[in-house]
């Protein structure tokens, strides 16, 4: 019996950055075999590193900030997300490489990639193309604007398609020159990570039933705009244009990041009830603000959402941020740390719950990874390979699973066609 | 048209349970999940986007509401006409979709035994209580799965169900500090800052759904059922946004992000840039040096010894004067524009509002239209993606409160004397 829940589906990878890449990390959690087909003529930027020759200041997405000898197989940006993948070296552009790779979709479920919607197309392989060589065959294109409209051939990462269908406008500080401090976020690759995951399951499942593979056109944005369902509402509704709130509340208050002891710590609060009032102020050792008519109701407590705020933070700031989460949750008053990358790693909740997987990289180390996004009863999400080096499958899927001959291989190997694992480029220095 | 919706008159639930998948009025392709049922105990955001995603591919969800309350959801902004009204929420009507709605007083053995009855004909059950909540009232997977192991059953909580958080609570802000990339976002020398609205929710809804979908892959292969169990905050901290790159980079060499301001590694423009009629986003890479002074209308700047080295950050101020200039004699619309004809990714900072009207999105038809009964025609987001042989459609409006007990009861034998009676009861 299986073990996983996508064992024996097979998915063809042409993912880069982040939202593509993220799909596919899930489907290789459930048990798929996810081969990622990769070039060596370009640099994939954002994807295996931020750029093929990295600066210094770079140098601490490696491990003892040490790029190496093939950088691309050792960064952070790259092997978290890699994981449970395979890679394989196709030239795309080359005619030979082209049949290698059809070979490769006959063989294979699902096909996925997240490039600007130009390249699939300038490389001949649309979905109609590839449907002929399998029917069967699941296909996600994941542009930015979808494979149709005036944006079609746009090109934007996801903290990008975020300003574009209205987050950015917000979120941000409410006092600054709105929005034009905002940092990046980027919250779409996240969304399109999940939507071309979930796609590919349910067009799985309808293959299941009827025999019939498809196509699955999406749309960065489209997969986006639904998590921003209030303010796109109360446009519809109430053609309000809502701006951000910083990191208040419509309904809750008082709420917001209060500094803590120590450099650079802060801890959230937010109080959504008279209840959780009481609580916050049984906290801060101040039981008779309960009764003052200035807090006593949300519109009240609003209206004096400043002053609060400098009483609230005049008790954080005796204490560490975790004992403030500590403190409030104890009276029932939602509280957090804001947790930095170093928190995170260290965290009771995660930690207990064994959030994070140990992998051993051939060439980065041995290190905890983040792991399974949820936790299955029956059949565990594992880390069962580390994220691939660059043609580490080379041998796997040219002779294995395509079957092709020994002198095959060496032919097109030597032309560049199919093989290899270091990029064009970086040997040129 | 698949996107819109057909208005038909649906079976009544015992049909279903007989014919199996609802054949739909109206509909002109079978959708991916319509085979599947699921019985939704979830309440907010989280938990009723996760079995909307579903519905919205097909699945049959019966949402469990408590009589004369409902979801929390029915009383949160924004509301028709600002009018705050249980039948009037815009963000209840878009979380509900394709659902039926049951009332069911859980606490009481009535309503219990009927929530157990259901459970048996489904597929999955998904619920969002505090952790312990479906136990103590004899909902929990031990209950429900024993008669029916094939079951999927997901629960959706803050912090998972163990674990010394386990009973701690949240809100989208909580989330953000403890599983979200928050210290990193915003100002060096400000606060940290929250994303928008309550994305965060929305897309712990969206992981939960993959997570059930994968559970249910398994179940339809091999007969076998699982508990899920969907911890708002993993689902952040696992996610490909910032986090997991700052989390495995603390490990790699023990730093990890801090707040920045944007754009600060390079002299290419990233980040937000003011422009004639609002602001435009960029984020552009050191290679792409030549195309960005085509844009600029300065080519000769592509050679200039000065700007040979992208990452001096001394020159940042120059190059950022001279897009700057550019972004300022534009419209946004326009800046995108010619900035992608040259291969530079920028986009508008758009709201709410430039959204309803955007040429590529109204093309696109992504904003459905939906009749309810009590709001009327209101538009709402459609679908996240367009599957061609199977597509995401709009069948049904969000459910007003108890709109389908009758059906949905009535097939499991109760007539309407039973009904007035279950009614009189308060136990729907």
């Amino acid at each position: 019996m299986i073990k996983l829940p996508l064992e024996g589906v097979r998915v063809i990878d042409i993912c880069v950055v982040w939202a593509g890449p993220f799909a596919t990390r899930m489907l290789g959690d459930l048990g798929a075999e996810v081969i990622r087909v990769e070039t060596l003529r370009h640099f994939p930027a954002l994807t295996r590193g931020q750029t093929l020759f990295p600066p210094p200041a770079l140098y601490n997405m490696f491990p003892n900030n040490d790029p190496g000898e093939k950088h691309w197989n050792r960064g952070a940006m790259f092997n978290g997300h890699g994981r449970n993948k395979k890679s394989c070296v196709i030239d795309l552009e080359h005619p030979k490489g082209k049949e290698v790779f059809r070979r490769l979709i006959q063989v294979s479920d699902v096909f996925i990639e997240n490039n600007s919607a130009a390249t699939m197309e300038n490389l001949g392989l649309t979905y109609e193309t590839m449907s002929s060589w399998n029917p069967r065959l699941i296909g996600v294109n994941n542009p930015a604007f979808g494979l149709t409209g005036p944006y079609k051939y746009y090109r934007g990462f996801g903290d990008l398609v975020e300003a574009a269908v209205g987050h950015h406008w917000v979120r941000g500080y409410p006092d600054d020159d709105h929005p034009y401090h905002n940092t990046s976020v980027f919250h779409m690759d996240a969304t399109g990570g999940g939507s071309g995951a979930l796609a590919i399951m349910a067009a799985l499942h309808y293959r299941e039933r009827t025999g019939k593979g498809q196509h699955i056109d999406m749309a960065g944005a489209e997969s986006a705009m639904p998590q921003l369902a209030q303010p796109i509402m109360d446009y519809i509704m109430n053609g309000r244009v809502q701006r951000t709130l910083g990191n208040r509340d419509p309904v809750a208050a008082p709420q917001g990041v209060y500094r803590c002891r120590g450099e650079d710590r802060w801890a959230v609060i937010s109080v959504t009830s008279d209840e959780e009032w009481a609580g916050l102020c049984r906290a801060l050792g101040r039981p008779e603000l309960v009764a003052d008519p200035r807090y006593a109701t949300l519109l009240a407590r609003r209206q004096h959402h400043d002053e609060l705020d400098a009483l609230i933070e005049a008790w954080t700031l005796q204490y560490d941020h975790y004992a403030v989460m500590h403190i409030l949750q104890r009276e029932g008053v939602p509280a957090g740390p804001v947790m930095d990358g170093g928190d995170a790693n260290h965290d009771p909740q995660l930690v207990s719950r064994g959030f994070f997987d140990v992998a051993h990289h051939p060439q980065a180390g041995t290190h905890l990874y983040p792991g399974a996004l949820w936790k299955y009863s029956r059949t565990p999400i594992t880390l069962r390979y580390p994220a691939p080096c660059l043609g580490e499958h080379n041998d796997y899927v040219f002779r294995e699973l395509l079957g092709l001959e020994a002198e095959d291989i060496a032919a097109l190997e030597q032309k560049q066609i199919i093989g290899g694992d270091t990029y064009v480029e970086y040997k040129k220095g | 048209m698949v996107d819109e919706y057909p208005g038909f008159g649906w079976a009544p639930y015992s049909a279903m349970l007989r014919r199996g998948p609802l054949e739909l009025e109206g509909a002109p392709m079978e959708q991916p999940l319509s085979d599947l049922k699921i019985l939704d105990f979830t309440h907010a955001i989280a938990g009723p986007y996760c079995t909307k995603l579903l519905a919205d591919l097909g699945a049959e969800v019966v949402k469990i509401e408590r009589p004369g309350i409902g979801d929390p959801a029915r009383a949160m902004a924004p509301f028709l006409h600002d009018d705050p009204h249980p039948e009037k929420s815009g963000l209840f009507l878009h979380l509900n979709t394709n659902k039926r709605g049951v009332t069911l007083d859980l606490k009481t053995t009535s309503g219990q035994s009927l929530a157990r009855t259901l459970a048996q004909e489904v597929d999955a059950v998904v619920e969002s209580f505090r952790p312990g909540v479906m136990a103590s009232l004899g909902l929990d997977y031990e209950a429900l799965g024993r008669d029916n192991p094939r079951l999927v059953y997901a629960s959706i909580s803050n912090f998972g169900q163990t674990g010394p958080y386990r009973d701690y609570k949240a809100t989208e802000i909580v989330i953000a500090a403890m599983g979200w990339e928050m210290y990193s976002c915003g100002q060096p020398d400000r606060e940290p800052l929250k994303p928008g609205a309550t994305v965060l929710q929305f897309q712990g809804g969206l992981i939960a759904a993959v997570a059930t979908m994968g559970a249910l892959t398994y179940a339809r292969r091999t007969g076998q059922g699982q508990y899920v169990d969907v911890s708002l905050m993993e689902t952040q901290a696992g996610t490909i946004d910032r986090r997991y790159q700052s989390l495995l980079r603390y490990q790699y060499s023990g730093e990890y992000t801090k707040r920045a301001v944007p754009g600060g590694m390079s002299i290419m423009p990233s980040g937000p840039y003011p422009c004639a009629d609002g602001f435009v986003r960029f984020l552009t890479l050191p290679q792409w040096w030549p195309r960005l002074c085509e844009m600029l209308g300065q080519p000769q700047l592509a050679s200039d010894p000065r700007f040979a080295n992208r990452y001096n950050v001394e020159m940042k101020g120059e190059v950022d004067a001279l897009v700057m200039a550019w972004c300022m004699e534009r419209g946004k619309v326009k800046c995108a524009t010619e900035a992608q004809s040259h291969g530079i990714p920028c986009l508008p900072v758009n709201t709410a509002e430039d959204l309803l009207k955007d040429p590529q999105i109204q093309e696109r038809g992504f904003f459905v239209e939906v009749e309810h009964p009590v709001m009327g025609k209101t538009k709402l987001p459609g679908a996240p993606y367009k599957l061609k042989q199977s597509p995401w459609a709009l069948r049904r409006p969000a459910p007003t409160l108890g709109q389908h007990n009758a059906e949905v009861l009535g097939a499991l034998g109760y007539g309407p004397d039973d009904l007035v009676r279950l009614r009189g009861l308060g136990v729907i």
